[in-house]
């Protein structure tokens, strides 16, 4: 929202300090806060599920974000990662009878793990040639998934998990899910959030700016590497953890480097680098096919297709691709950077300075 | 030992093919720095023009041939001056996004033009396989190979020859330079990428003919990976070693492990190979290396 900075004064540091320095900051995250978690009685089923999916992918891009957008290091593998996830979660949960509160977190270290054994390669080549390793990684978790039944649990690579419960309380409807994804994603933001600010954030902003000057000015920088591996690894695992509870099934074929594409468009539609971006960027790519679909079936009788679903699938492909060049070409620090943009104009509107 | 050399030879066919689309992918490297990640789906919209030249309006391949060649370097003149030409100086992660849009847009847009059914396109070539020592070869696989070679060696000549060659490298090593030496940046990136298109368009005929034009063509693109990291990006050669070495390995390797795992290995072992080159050997067997120090 758009909040003057006049007549405040701080007296602490630790005022100077806070996430939020502004009062009516604060008051806008509170309220935007209340109103996500009054979502399930404000908006019909149908969009509430549309938001489910939004929180699970704002995890998973907020996590890309730190890799991609802060340390400057690019995956075109976080489907690996979600998948580790979903399937660490799936099994543990299946076969362990673990709770849920275990088996999220187990999901994040197993992913983390996995991070930084992909990461790797970053201690020795970067750029390209990481983006490509990372490509690489995809492909043999996707094939370890489909080929190793231990992991996969039999013939078409599916485990199905029970509804999570917290202690006493079993998570079984849809406004109960959407406010456990909530909750989650809630931390996972303020994390980031909190995480650009930390001395590993800024050592990963070191490291993308010049990871020569980065070295000489002390950060370690194949470490920081891995950590930024294992950070995002992570948060992709929780988030793919929370995928598979939700629909209540691990399939390998949610994880596909498509999959991976996905993510890596919306931290860059949203804005590389910034937190509050990915969630915009993983809204506006989970929302937009379904909308899209929503949209063409409410005028099904004005267009001349055949088939809306198929209709919908390329025209979402075309779109996105346009998007993401569109903005790529006029507006390389995507939709954070445009909300800045109009939050600026309005800060002094109806004066001119 | 028939057996080892039968998946010997069919990989190292195959593998030219694969160095067929890893040649676009380089050149575009090599003249503009850009990493087209959209080289497969390329390949996927030319055999769909080739398809609908050849199959559904039925022209003979002496004329649809051609023209698909056109259209692709059109094509890749159009996406040059769209796509590549506004980032000119962008930091790669925003080249290589801009390319991944692009091809969303060309595996959306090829099904709408053209219908999400598979097509067949068949190259007016023999359909019976040819005898090679105890080998069997499909004519369409031998066609693309030796298509592959004389493209190969085409560029070749004209990167280290031809004045146009010169000047696309030059822009390759350093833009600036080349623009103060009175050569046009746009024009060198419009060349590469339309020579990209044609180089597409020849992979596409093959491919088509081999597995039939849908957009799963694109998949093919993600071969060039390992092809081009196993012969260092930015070398014309180095494509086509890499190609037949990434051909033989997973053919021989899907040969003998295929049968205990249930298929697959052809989609993981490249991969697993490229991984290693890269640990051991970043910069390839003929890339150019990079050395940079504090």
């Amino acid at each position: 929202m758009i909040h003057r900075e006049c007549g405040v004064i701080k007296t602490t540091y630790r005022a100077d300090m806070a996430l939020y320095p502004l009062p009516l900051a604060r008051v806008t995250v509170v309220v935007t806060v209340a109103l996500l978690v009054a979502v399930p009685w404000l908006l019909p089923a149908k969009y509430l599920v549309w938001a489910s999916l939004t929180g699970i992918a704002a995890i998973g891009a907020v996590g890309l974000n730190l890799l991609t957008g802060s340390a400057g290091l690019i995956s075109l593998g976080h489907g690996a990662f979600l998948a580790t996830g979903a399937y660490t979660a799936a099994n543990m949960a299946a076969r362990l009878h673990a709770p849920f509160w275990v088996a999220l977190p187990a999901a994040g270290l197993v992913a983390a793990i996995l991070g930084i054994v992909v990461g790797l390669p970053s201690r020795r080549v970067k750029g390209i040639y990481l983006a490509v390793a990372t490509i690489a990684a995809q492909f043999i978790t996707e094939w370890v998934i489909n080929h190793v039944t231990w992991i996969s649990g039999g013939a078409q690579a599916t485990v199905s998990l029970p509804p999570p419960a917290l202690g006493p309380i079993r998570i079984d409807t849809e406004a109960e899910r959407y406010l456990l994804i909530l909750a989650v994603a809630v931390v996972a933001v303020v994390v980031g959030l909190n995480f650009n600010r930390s001395r590993l954030g800024r050592a990963f902003v070191a490291v993308r700016d010049r990871d020569l000057a980065a070295d000489v000015i002390g950060v370690e920088v194949g470490r920081t590497k891995l950590v930024a591996f294992a950070v995002s690894s992570a948060y992709a695992g929780v988030a793919g953890a929370l995928w598979a509870y939700y629909l209540g099934v691990a399939n390998y074929e949610m994880f596909t480097i498509t999959v991976s594409i996905e993510y890596l468009s919306m931290v860059i539609l949203g804005g590389l680098g910034s937190v509050v971006g990915s969630v915009y960027g993983a809204a506006f790519v989970t929302v937009l096919p379904l909308a899209l679909r929503d949209l063409l079936e409410r005028f099904r009788d004005l267009i001349p297709v055949g088939d809306v679903a198929t209709f919908v699938a390329q025209l979402r492909l075309v779109l996105f691709g346009s998007l993401i060049i569109a903005f790529l070409v006029t507006e390389p620090e995507g939709l954070a950077r445009l909300w800045r943009k109009v939050k600026d104009y309005f800060r002094l509107w109806p004066f001119r300075y | 030992m028939t057996f080892f050399a039968s998946l010997l030879i069919t990989g190292l066919m195959t593998g030219a093919i694969y160095s067929l689309v890893a040649l676009g992918f380089v050149l575009v490297y090599k003249a503009t720095g850009v990493i087209n990640f959209a080289q497969g789906e390329f390949m996927m919209f030319g055999a769909f023009v080739a398809a609908a030249l050849l199959t559904d309006w039925g022209l003979p391949a002496a004329v649809g041939i051609p023209v698909t060649m056109v259209v692709m370097a059109g094509l890749g003149l159009v996406t040059e001056r769209v796509v590549l030409r506004p980032m000119i100086g962008r930091p790669a992660i925003g080249m290589i996004m801009a390319t991944v849009g692009l091809a969303f847009v060309f595996r959306g847009l090829a099904p709408m033009l053209w219908g999400g059914t598979t097509k067949s396109l068949s190259l007016p070539l023999p359909e019976t396989p040819i005898q090679v020592l105890d080998v069997r070869l499909s004519p369409t696989v031998l066609a693309g190979a030796i298509t592959a070679v004389l493209l190969v060696g085409g560029f070749a000549l004209l990167f280290q020859k031809s004045r146009t060659g010169i000047a696309l490298r030059a822009v390759a090593d350093d833009q600036q330079a080349a623009m103060a030496m009175g050569i046009s940046v746009p024009w060198a990136f419009g060349t590469a990428m339309a020579v990209a298109g044609v180089a597409a368009a020849a992979g596409g005929l093959i491919w088509g003919d081999l597995l039939g034009v849908d957009s799963y063509l694109a998949l093919v693109g993600f071969k060039v990976f390992p092809v081009v990291i196993l012969g260092g990006l930015d070398s014309v050669g180095g494509a086509v070693v890499g190609g037949l070495v990434v051909g033989a390995v997973e053919s021989v390797a899907a040969g003998y492990i295929d049968p205990v795992v249930g298929g697959g290995t052809k989609d993981f072992v490249p991969f697993l190979l490229m991984l290693v080159v890269l640990l051991v050997r970043p910069y390839g067997f003929f890339g150019k290396e990079v050395i940079e120090r504090v």
